[in-house]
């Protein structure tokens, strides 16, 4: 189990068991999936494109059904940050943060708290009257991490959610999600391409095979909470990112 | 958590847009401007120089058009009077559509089977020749205001229930996954996700449908005499005796109602959902 010192570690709180996934089509795309993710752990899973890692969230967030396996996972409360922003268009940035308290019939004045304080948290007070049409694409992402907060998840689940930005923003966004890991101290399971980000951000990195995904491979990150921009000119940063990359090599 | 970007609007680049919408605006009008000088240079061209003096009843000048069709108060008020009776028809004609329409387009899209089995028909509706079924509308609703309407609501009504339809089926999947992600029902669904993520395509159907309703209004007035005096048998009338200017008096207002509610449609669209969407309407 990695060290993550100063963010304190809870309770198993997703676990997935021999999940195998096998769609209508013949297509196998998961193959006895098994690992589990406790509050306070920020896991990334890494793998080669098509390998199935998004249909690994979507099987824990109820969206795809698993052929085989279980989930155990309470998906009440369970936040997902999807890889576009998912905003709805028509609606300003503070009724867009409502969204999700809007339909768990959150009273009104307590929804408009919750969705300030999201706000103000993800650093976009001031913007609560835009349109998500007037923002740029770190800010939307900024807005569907606020969306997510509102319902104080226990489980946090991102697909890849920042690769359709610049490398400053992501560097940002990293900082920025990275905060919200250590003082909520949620369940964290993260998709990336980056090895940079995976090590940057992760307590456990999970290296995926090519389809049909299995877990092939587990790091250990020993960096302390909270991790400075320049871990990443660190010669351990630079060892471990080696490692998984070669593991990633052999994984395609 | 304090970094926030700047928005994307920095006030130099502000008024230079101004400045280049203003040229643009510019730009875009000027060559209309420019043909419409020329057609009208070219109408007397025609009435002056290719008709005979005796024949010139057939296109009268401009000019005269002017006189006797909108300076002539007992003309223009005549003719006034038949585009407020032909804009009712056109207006009533149009709300029917605009009401059966989104109802009918939002039931479609609720279940395949629905619409599956209403399609085809809004399609047949679409292809029928207007004055193969003139009669028989006259059999059932008489040969005055609800005929006209009638008519009004066949023409105009398969954009609205097409772009409807359109505008219902569009939402992005992530978006439908936001929603079954938290269980939302069906109606909460529709009320939050899928008609407002319809409402460019409705209106730019309402846009498409008001100058058919209009249309339609005028091919009411040509079959359906009884009742309200309209544009359209004022046209009738005025092609009948000869009465030049005020035929075409008459069309360029019924033209001008047309490109009314036509441009109205397109401004209500833009304050409605311009905030937010980026599509043209």
């Amino acid at each position: 189990m990695a060290a993550t010192k100063n963010v304190e570690l809870g309770e198993v709180a997703l676990s997935f068991n021999d999940i195998g996934m096998t769609f209508p089509d013949g297509t196998e795309a998961l193959r006895g999936v098994t690992f589990d993710v406790r509050r306070g752990e920020f896991v990334t899973i890494v793998g080669p494109s098509g390998c199935g890692k998004s249909t690994l969230l979507k099987i824990a967030s109820g969206l795809l059904q698993n052929t085989t396996g279980t989930v155990d996972v309470d998906r009440d409360r369970l936040g997902y940050v999807f890889q576009d922003a998912t905003l709805l268009p028509w609606r300003t940035i503070s009724k867009n943060v409502e969204l999700f308290a809007e339909l768990h019939e959150v009273d009104k004045n307590k929804r408009q708290a919750l969705a300030q304080e999201a706000i103000e948290l993800v650093g976009l007070t001031g913007f609560e009257n835009h349109f998500p049409k007037s923002l740029s694409g770190g800010m939307k992402m900024r807005a569907s991490l606020a969306r997510t907060l509102t319902l104080e998840p226990p489980v946090f689940l991102f697909d890849e959610p920042f690769g359709a930005v610049d490398e400053i923003t992501r560097e940002h966004l990293n900082d920025e999600t990275q905060a919200l890991f250590m003082r909520k101290g949620f369940a964290g399971l993260f998709i990336t391409h980056s090895i940079s980000e995976a090590v940057f951000m992760s307590t456990r990195v999970l290296v995926m095979s090519n389809r049909p995904g299995q877990i092939v491979d587990e790091y250990n990150i020993p960096f302390e909470y909270p991790r400075k921009p320049d871990l990443r000119f660190d010669p351990e940063f630079a060892r471990i990112s080696g490692e998984v990359s070669l593991s990633l090599r052999g994984a395609h | 958590m304090s970094d926030v970007t700047q928005m994307p609007t920095p006030p130099a680049t502000a008024s230079k847009s101004v400045r280049d919408r203003g040229r643009g605006g510019l730009r875009s009008v000027l060559p209309p401007l420019l043909l419409g000088l020329g057609l009208i240079a070219a109408w007397y061209g025609v009435t002056y120089g290719v008709l005979r003096e005796d024949r010139r009843f057939l296109l009268r000048a401009p000019h005269e058009v002017v006189n006797v069709g909108f300076l002539d108060w007992e003309n223009f008020s005549e003719l006034l009077g038949g585009l407020w009776s032909s804009g009712k028809v056109a207006f009533i004609g149009l709300l029917l559509a605009i009401i059966i329409g989104v109802l009918l387009a939002t039931i479609m899209s609720q279940t395949k089977l629905l619409e599956q089995a209403v399609f085809p028909y809004a399609v047949t509706l679409q292809a029928i020749p207007i004055l193969a079924i003139v009669p028989l509308m006259g059999f059932w609703f008489g040969f005055g205001f609800t005929s006209r309407v009638m008519v009004c609501v066949i023409i105009s009504i398969f954009p609205v229930i097409v772009n409807t339809l359109f505008g219902l089926q569009s939402v992005p999947k992530g978006m439908h996954d936001l929603f079954t992600l938290h269980q939302a029902s069906r109606l909460t669904r529709l009320r939050k996700l899928t008609l407002p993520n319809a409402m460019p395509a409705i209106f730019a159907g309402f846009r498409i449908s008001a100058g058919l309703s209009v249309i339609g209004a005028i091919v009411g007035d040509f079959f359906f005499g009884q009742g309200e005096v309209g544009i359209g048998q004022l046209i009738q009338k005025y092609a009948g005796r000869l009465l030049g200017e005020q035929l075409l008096a008459a069309i360029i207002l019924s033209s001008a109602l047309g490109v009314f509610v036509f441009l109205f449609f397109g401004w209500l669209g833009n304050r409605v959902v311009g905030k937010w969407s980026d599509a043209e309407i």
